[in-house]
């Protein structure tokens, strides 16, 4: 297991190698650079000008060289600076991570908290009328746009409350309860999304668990609902319950972004978008690799669970 | 054979046989949900199908009566551009459901397969295809479509892939999930000692067994797939102008007006919500009905 442990780290290691190269090339597909835009936004362009600072930003220089220069400092630690702020990137970017940190971390709390638990009802009533309302309930959630709830639901707070979402970012420190204020709607909204697809995909393998032998052996027993259903069955069924909530993970950044936008919140999300748009190499670099750690990390996690939660599945002899 | 001849031996037993028309029925009447997702799945492409008969208006051009409120004029009210709505909208399905279908097929099936091989065949092609698509599942959806929409230009096909491109992982981990727990099933060690070849104990034994999961993945993600769209569109990155998207009609500008006419951000979200409720439905049912482990009881 030790040895399987490690060869996973290596290939985590090659795949976010290949994730840099992918990024890298990509973003230098698109015509223009950030030059294109500091000289558009001015209306007048003087080559030698334009020149000197493409020297100074070190992208006149082979892709190759700006590659390995730039994969040196990602690994350093240092995240290169941010073209179009003139600030250190990690200037940029700090400020806004617990943003979207606590944001994503409401939205996965919600959706696991209200997904699993639907999902195995669901699974047991199945038919019964607590069977179609908790589906239904799920389905509409997975069915609205996650940014479309939220403009529904300013709407809605303006037209009865006169409530204007807040501009600015009221951290947790300062004022719990207004900070709460501000990221339990949003939370709720991308959470509500996520929670939809969990329930989904729980009852499924649940009515498939509940069909086994061994269920029957423990009904047959005459052991405890609670205990058949939810360490039984529950706990075969969470393989793909797991493996969604891994994916979801990357999923939720992309949710992330339009919700931060509707709802105001200077996040990390919303922030890519810009810096693309503007083709701030370093912000996006540093940021997609920084989403592709947390990322290929997650799914290591998720595929050694799969031992732990399912031993009929064998790893060390790949 | 051999077994209908069982079958036709215990005659009293066996419920009569049906046609395609009496099986419909019964899959209809034990799904009442799933009957009502695929009538409303049936009408959207009709909608889709018919728009030039079914729209009031052109759905593109604009005129001097911005932002009226619904009514014998304009059925839903008109945009900040004069435009109607309802036109729009009719018109703004064939491009959900185009980019929607076009984009789950593409990026499922391609996806399945990889996840089918990769389960299945284990050692390094596993490990190949999964560190694959371990790199494509880092890529944020939207940041992979910015950077074709800048690179490409935004046009209809890029967006479509740009969604496969997401899609595909997704399917590849939930089929190489099924098939890493199907693989240690007894039968398939009987059908291996038996002789069969790999491509059809894959393909016969393995595949068939995967369709559950596969078939609420599907759905889900054409589901998921319209709503893509959707917040790309409303980002400005999805499908361009002057094709009306049900997305793009909420985008940032229809935002601005939502105070003042509230309808723009209402209906193309309802719309977008209508459809994607109704293909899940129609999943969830299809679901049900299709997996053989679930039928007849």
């Amino acid at each position: 297991m030790k040895v399987y442990i490690f060869k996973r780290l290596v290939i985590a290691g090659v795949t976010l190698l290949g994730m840099s190269i992918l990024i890298f090339v990509l973003m230098r597909l698109a015509p223009g650079n950030i030059t294109d835009m500091i000289f558009e936004s001015a209306g007048y362009v003087d080559e030698a000008d334009r020149r000197k600072l493409e020297a100074e930003l070190g992208i006149d220089k082979p892709v190759v060289v700006q590659y390995g220069r730039w994969l040196g400092e990602f690994l350093s630690g240092d995240l290169g600076k941010s073209y179009r702020y003139d600030l250190p990137a990690w200037e940029v970017i700090k400020p806004r991570l617990p943003v979207t940190l606590e944001l994503a971390f409401l939205a996965l709390a919600f959706s696991v908290l209200l997904g699993v638990p639907a999902g195995v009802i669901s699974a047991i009533r199945r038919g019964r009328p607590i069977d179609y309302a908790l589906r239904v309930f799920s389905l509409a959630g997975l069915s609205m746009p996650s940014f479309w709830l939220g403009m529904i639901v300013i709407l809605l707070l303006v037209r009865s409350l006169g409530w204007i979402p807040s501009m600015t970012y009221v951290s947790p420190f300062d004022n719990l309860g207004a900070n709460l204020f501000q990221f339990l709607l949003p939370g709720l909204a991308v959470g509500y999304r996520s929670s939809a697809l969990i329930m989904r995909i729980t009852r499924s393998t649940m009515l498939e668990v509940l069909r086994e032998d061994y269920i029957r052996t423990a009904w047959a027993k005459g052991q405890r609902e609670t205990l058949v259903v939810w360490r039984h069955a529950l706990k075969n069924a969470s393989l793909p319950v797991i493996t969604l909530i891994g994916i979801e993970f990357a999923f939720l950044i992309g949710g992330l972004i339009v919700t931060e936008t509707v709802f105001n919140l200077p996040g990390v999300a919303r922030y890519l978008v810009d810096a693309i748009q503007f083709r701030d190499y370093p912000i996006v670099q540093n940021l997609v690799m920084l989403i592709a750690v947390v990322v290929v990390f997650a799914n290591l996690t998720v595929d050694l669970l799969y031992t732990w939660l399912d031993p009929r599945i064998k790893y060390g002899k790949a | 054979m051999a077994i209908r001849s069982i079958d036709l031996a215990v005659p009293s037993t066996l419920p009569p046989e049906r046609g395609w028309a009496g099986r419909l029925w019964l899959f209809l009447r034990k799904n009442p949900l799933g009957a009502v997702g695929g009538v409303v799945v049936l009408l959207l492409l009709l909608a889709a199908v018919f728009a030039e008969v079914l729209a009031t208006h052109n759905p593109i051009r604009t005129s001097t009566r911005v932002l009226v409120s619904p009514g014998a004029e304009f059925w839903l009210g008109s945009d900040n551009l004069g435009r109607d709505l309802w036109s729009r909208l009719v018109y703004g399905s064939r491009i959900s459901l185009l980019v929607g279908v076009a984009s789950t097929l593409l990026g499922a099936v391609a996806g399945g397969l990889v996840g089918l091989a990769s389960g299945y065949i284990g050692g390094k092609t596993d490990l190949i295809a999964q560190r694959l698509m371990d790199i494509m599942q880092a890529l944020p959806i939207l940041v992979l479509a910015l950077v074709m929409a800048a690179a490409l230009g935004p046009s209809l096909v890029n967006t479509i892939i740009a969604i496969s491109v997401v899609i595909a992982p997704r399917a590849a981990r939930v089929v190489r999930a099924s098939v890493l727990a199907i693989r240690e099933f007894v039968y398939i060690e009987a059908a291996s000692a038996l002789g069969v070849r790999h491509t059809r104990i894959a393909f016969r034994h393995i595949l068939p067994n995967t369709f559950g999961p596969f078939v609420v993945l599907v759905t889900a993600q054409l589901g998921g797939a319209i709503l893509a769209e959707a917040a790309l569109s409303f980002l400005g990155l999805g499908v361009p102008e002057p094709y009306p998207s049900w997305g793009r009609m909420l985008s940032i500008a229809a935002a601005e007006y939502a105070q003042k006419a509230p309808w723009l951000v209402i209906y193309p979200g309802i719309a977008i919500s209508l459809a994607v409720f109704a293909t899940n439905l129609l999943g969830d049912a299809l679901r049900d009905g299709l997996d053989p482990r679930l039928r007849g009881d």
